[in-house]
């Protein structure tokens, strides 16, 4: 965890008023964000932390960024983490936002979610109709040409990879006898 | 009630769910009269945006009829027709206070970095969307805005995300009286930018993109200079040529991270995933504008493994200027502007699917099949 940064020597703290010239051009108007924010200053809001009356019940398993202290007063619950896949997203959740060790695992967690997708179908006896899941009619009907193209290079390229990696199998392993008594 | 459900890159069905509930006081249930699909869905669709679970409902741009409401929402009641902005926002946090609704602090557990979104994976905020026969809408005090009784659906479901994105990106681009303009994408988010550029007081708007269908949408649509960059050398050099060799005053990036127009951002950006996208438009953007020009960034950007984390700009709202929209702040104004005919959101609309296939409508929006522009999802109960 980060711990918050001290006044030490090195980095003393002190009140941004006494510099010279401080704010001299502080001219609302020369803010670039403007107007995607109205002019107010966290000092004179009194009440800059302010959270809703409510908040909602946290009857699931919610991840949390550690870049927040609480949890945010509303929040989404479709899809709770499970599996190999909850895992990996549970891990990835004790990282900040800032470092990859976070990003990528959710990545590939979504990957890992994929297959457990499959999976969850199959054991419900359902059968994913790919086809129509990724809308090749469409395709079909549209980019004709092109479609089949692409699924014959698809094919072709497997097809190859198939028969360039069974063909190495059938290669005869060379076995070295070994004369363990001609070395004495 | 039926619903879209993801189940992996370029893989979605229609199934039923079970209805949504109300989990907080503030919450409302809306039936969903009309819902879109959203160039930004494709980076979902893609498999491109980090905790995006299968089993997830997408969908931020909805509009429908309240079903339901929770203890202590008192702003719409059961039977209003709302347009529902695709930010969820508390309207009460620090940064809601400021406007800045695409930036809530109070409705995403998940990232501080970006805001709360329906639909649009666990890190914005693992809310289910609006392509569905039903919604949940949480701080419905704040976002629904009761359609006027004058306005058409059509009209009112693209203010909930499209119209006021791309009015926002030429926003957020500064634009000044009888300043070139140049918008990079022509999708429905960047022909409504280079319509609103003329709002602001454009002098030349000029959009770049690959698709000549597009183009010549964006022509008839924003009336604008429109150029096709696969027949260009270097859309840079050509940006500079014909603005005298100065470079564009403004420029938007209305594409973000499936860019296309460079190998080596494809395989490392939008294949392998090792940076967040292709970043080709932000690159020919940054590099076309004028010296002291301003770069508008509504381009969605992933967060994954690259040096700088311009997704997190464009997701917080920093400088350069990017940001998510914060429609609530918008839409007075660009209501007034449909309903007095500057704006026309409605003639974006190209096909209307029934929900039912919502994978159809994923595969012809993102191939870009049948001459697509926008997409909108008809839900079976939506004509009740």
């Amino acid at each position: 965890m980060e711990s918050t940064p001290k006044n030490t020597p090195k980095n003393p703290r002190i009140d941004p008023k006494q510099i010279k010239g401080w704010g001299i051009d502080a001219d609302p108007k020369n803010d670039p964000t403007y107007p995607m924010r109205q002019r107010m200053n966290v000092g004179q809001d009194p009440d800059s932390k302010h959270r809703p009356d409510h908040l909602q019940p946290e009857d699931t398993e919610v991840l949390r960024s550690i870049e927040r202290p609480n949890v945010s007063a509303v929040f989404g619950t479709p899809a709770p983490p499970t599996g190999l896949s909850g895992l990996i997203r549970r891990a990835a959740f004790k990282y900040s936002e800032n470092e990859y060790k976070h990003w990528l695992p959710l990545i590939v967690a979504d990957r890992v979610n994929v297959v457990e997708g499959i999976v969850g179908d199959l054991a419900h006896g359902k059968l994913p109709n790919i086809w129509a899941e990724k809308g090749y009619d469409m395709e079909w009907k549209h980019n004709r040409t092109a479609f089949i193209t692409k699924l014959a290079t698809i094919g072709a390229v497997t097809a190859g990879l198939v028969v360039w990696l069974s063909s190495g199998k059938k290669k005869p392993t060379k076995t070295v006898k070994k004369d363990y008594l001609s070395r004495f | 009630m039926l619903a879209m459900d993801y189940r992996g890159p370029k893989r979605v069905r229609a199934v039923q769910k079970p209805m949504p509930e109300i989990k907080h006081p503030q919450d409302a249930i809306v039936r969903v009269l009309r819902t879109c699909i959203c160039g930004s869905d494709l980076h979902l669709y893609n498999g491109n945006v980090p905790d995006t679970r299968v089993g997830s409902t997408f969908g931020h741009e909805f509009v429908g009829e309240i079903v339901e409401i929770g203890a202590d929402v008192t702003k719409v009641k059961v039977g209003d027709r709302v347009l529902v902005p695709f930010n969820i926002a508390c309207g009460e946090c620090h940064f809601c206070r400021q406007g800045m609704f695409g930036n809530c602090h109070e409705s995403n557990t998940e990232s501080t970095a970006v805001g709360a979104i329906f639909g649009y994976s666990h890190t914005a905020g693992g809310y289910n969307g609006g392509q569905a026969e039903y919604a949940r809408v949480p701080y419905a005090n704040v976002g629904p805005t009761i359609i006027p009784p004058d306005m058409d659906l059509d009209d009112a479901v693209l203010l909930t995300d499209v119209v006021p994105t791309g009015y926002q990106a030429a926003e957020m681009a500064g634009i000044q009286t009888g300043d070139t303009v140049v918008v990079f994408g022509a999708g429905p988010i960047g022909i409504v930018a280079a319509r609103c550029a003329w709002l602001f007081g454009a002098g030349r708007v000029i959009i770049i993109d690959q698709e000549d269908y597009r183009l010549e949408f964006a022509r008839n649509y924003s009336y604008c200079e429109a150029y096709n960059f696969k027949e260009m050398n270097d859309p840079v050099v050509f940006i500079k040529k014909i603005t005298d060799w100065m470079g564009a005053d403004c420029v938007i990036d209305a594409v973000g991270a499936e860019a296309a127009g460079n190998t080596m951002q494809t395989v490392t950006g939008r294949k392998l995933l090792l940076q967040a996208g292709s970043a080709t438009a932000l690159h020919w953007a940054i590099n076309s504008v004028k010296k002291g020009g301003v770069v508008s960034i509504v381009g969605v950007y992933g967060p994954t493994d690259n040096l700088v984390p311009i997704g997190n700009m464009m997701n917080k709202g920093l400088t350069i200027r990017g940001n998510q929209t914060s429609v609530k702040r918008l839409l007075p104004r660009l209501i007034e502007h449909v309903q007095n005919g500057v704006l026309n959101p409605k003639g974006l609309i190209t096909h209307r699917i029934p929900l039912e296939d919502v994978a159809d409508g994923y595969r012809m929006f993102s191939a870009k099949l049948d001459n697509c522009i926008k997409t909108v999802l008809m839900p079976p109960t939506a004509n009740q």
